[in-house]
């Protein structure tokens, strides 16, 4: 019997008139001619025999040995190599530590995920201190320099990062000698509401070189409706004129935006023109808010429809910008695209329990900050190092191989089952694929993938920029 | 490759992964021009071409007839002397297999 050529997974895309392929596990991305195009879509449809393609398209020979050796094509009857489930070697070096300085936050937020319907820290009566020690501090600076490659980031966070303020400028300095004495780079960023900033607390991030991401969610409207006092009111009239300094101050890092999205406060636009032109950022990122599907704010399928609209016209802004060699500060296209680019194929979500971990004011060490004082997700601690065999038993279970859901999924090379803190607040399960965004998630990947094929087209010097970054994580 | 087009980095090293791609033994789907499998068919390897009597009855058997090259280079659960700790000179007298395969004798435990 003649053998049957069938196409292997793939998505196919469109951009600047060109027919694009991304590969799947693969996430080769390879431009099409009309030849190998066409052979593509016609397998796609339905197996069929060579002699039939070259019936159909003449000489399809070459065509089909070109997809082939790509394994974009193969014949039916050889199945397609199991996905390897390879276990990173431990101990795996630490890249970036997350340091939860205190969990006791001055705005009460009513979407948190630390505080509101959906914590898993009790963070008022719990085993956990409020704040973090300078010698916790100072243990997991050694702890993080113990275990890292030549350079460490060490990201501060919270609660409000900025309550414990003197204890992050002495983690610094100490961070500081350290690394100096271990022949290491260390770098610093933190999260903050801004609620708290004052001009020496200012001078001394901009001196510093602290890394400075701003949780705002946009024009005052949208601001004050979650991100309130406790006693209710809006936090945009204390914020605003802070950040206004800040911005003024500090030029030493890009400051960032990092906007919580919800289903009240969708409108990503006007809330991106805001943060960049009427405040001043550089950056704007954007983020679904974490919570379980039953509470008000959660998006819906709806939501996560309108939310996907607004980031296309907003990545297609991206891409004029960019063609023209001009700066654009939606960050979310920037990460994806250079994902894209360096065909970066996850076996886990991101780099939590792995390369990133989280520490709590305690000094107990779990997956990431999201977790960080809950010991269910507890992976060890700064004094005692990481409980190897809590580690091993975490990949193992949440390797991609085990998302049987994402299997057949051509997304799961950049999205791998999605952030394991929403898989636990939505199913009760880190190892849980996130199938209420799935939609999304392809929708954002084709988007993103459409920009990556224009710009392959119109300014591929803009992608060579990638080519020497290293992927840090970004911590939201 | 002239009908498609490596875009990132990723499909660079996809393409030159799969440039002269080594193929063993394995059946592939990949058109191979010409496909030269590896191992014992290519040389000389006493144990395949020829059995220890001279003839080819006893060729690629278990026991004591998968001989010399099967434990080097070949997949086959090869039934040969510890050459390691028990027969440190097992094929000392066997300087080049194609003149010499006769002199490696059989070592029983």
């Amino acid at each position: 019997m003649t053998a049957m050529w069938a196409a292997r997974e793939h998505h196919r895309f469109e951009a600047a008139g060109r027919p694009f392929v991304y590969l799947v596990p693969s996430a080769a991305i390879f431009e099409l001619d009309e030849a190998s195009d066409s052979v593509l879509r016609t397998l796609n449809e339905r197996p069929r025999t060579r002699e039939e393609l070259t019936e159909a398209f003449g000489d399809a020979e070459p065509a089909i040995a070109e997809l082939a050796r790509v394994q974009a094509i193969a014949e039916v009857s050889v199945p397609p190599p199991a996905t390897p489930k390879v276990i990173p070697l431990a101990p795996f070096p630490l890249t970036t530590m997350v340091l939860n300085v205190t969990n006791q936050c001055n705005l009460s937020c009513t979407y948190c995920y630390e505080y509101g319907e959906d914590k898993i820290v009790d963070t008022e009566n719990g085993r956990q201190p409020k704040f973090m020690t300078e010698e916790t501090a100072r243990q997991s600076v050694d702890f993080l320099l113990k275990e890292s490659g030549k350079v460490a980031h060490i990201t501060f966070f919270g609660g409000e990062t900025l309550l414990n303020f003197p204890v992050l400028r002495k983690t610094i300095a100490y961070a500081r000698r350290r690394a100096a004495e271990e022949g290491k780079d260390v770098d610093f960023s933190m999260t903050t509401n801004a609620t708290l900033l004052k001009p020496d607390i200012i001078e001394f991030l901009a001196e510093n070189r602290i890394g400075v991401t701003i949780s705002i969610d946009g024009p005052r409207e949208v601001q004050d409706k979650f991100r309130v006092f406790s006693n209710g009111a809006g936090s945009y009239d204390v914020v605003a004129p802070k950040i206004r300094e800040l911005l003024k101050r500090h030029r030493s890092r890009p400051i960032g935006a990092r906007v919580t999205l919800t289903s009240a406060n969708l409108d990503v636009k006007r809330i991106y023109r805001h943060l960049t032109e009427e405040i001043g950022f550089w950056e704007v990122g954007f983020a679904p808010v974490t919570t379980s599907a039953s509470r008000g704010h959660a998006i819906s399928d709806d939501g996560y429809d309108r939310m996907l609209s607004q980031f296309r016209e907003l990545a297609y802004e991206f891409l004029e910008a960019s063609v023209a060699n001009r700066h654009h500060g939606f960050s979310n296209v920037k990460e994806t695209l250079e994902e894209l680019h360096k065909g970066v194929s996850k076996a886990y979500p991101c780099g939590a329990g792995l390369g990133l971990l989280g520490v709590a004011t305690g000094g107990d060490v779990a997956l990431c900050h999201r977790f960080a004082g809950s010991d269910a997700h507890k992976v060890g601690s700064v004094t005692t190092g990481v409980d190897r065999q809590a580690q091993a038993a975490f990949l193992e279970k949440h390797h991609i191989a085990n998302k049987t859901d994402c299997s057949v999924c051509w997304a799961r090379p950049l999205c791998s089952g999605g952030c394991y803190h929403e898989a636990h607040t939505r199913y009760g399960d880190t190892g849980h694929a996130n199938l209420h965004y799935c939609e999304w998630i392809r929708g954002w990947t084709g988007v993103c993938l459409q920009i990556y094929g224009e710009l392959s087209v119109r300014n591929p010097a803009f992608l060579a920029q990638f080519d020497d970054q290293d992927m840090k994580e970004t911590v939201s | 490759m002239i009908h498609l087009k490596p875009i990132n980095r990723k499909a660079v090293r996809v393409e030159q992964a799969t440039d002269h791609d080594v193929v063993a033994l394995q059946r592939t789907a990949l058109p191979q021009n010409p496909h030269f499998p590896l191992g014992c068919s290519l040389i000389f390897s006493p144990g395949w071409e020829a059995d220890r009597t001279g003839g080819t009855a006893g060729l690629c058997q278990p026991v004591e007839r998968d001989l010399f090259d099967c434990h080097i280079g070949c997949y086959w659960p090869a039934q040969v002397p510890d050459q390691l700790n028990h027969a440190p000179d097992w094929t000392a007298k066997c300087a080049a297999a194609q003149k010499d395969w006769r002199k490696i004798d059989l070592i029983f435990p």
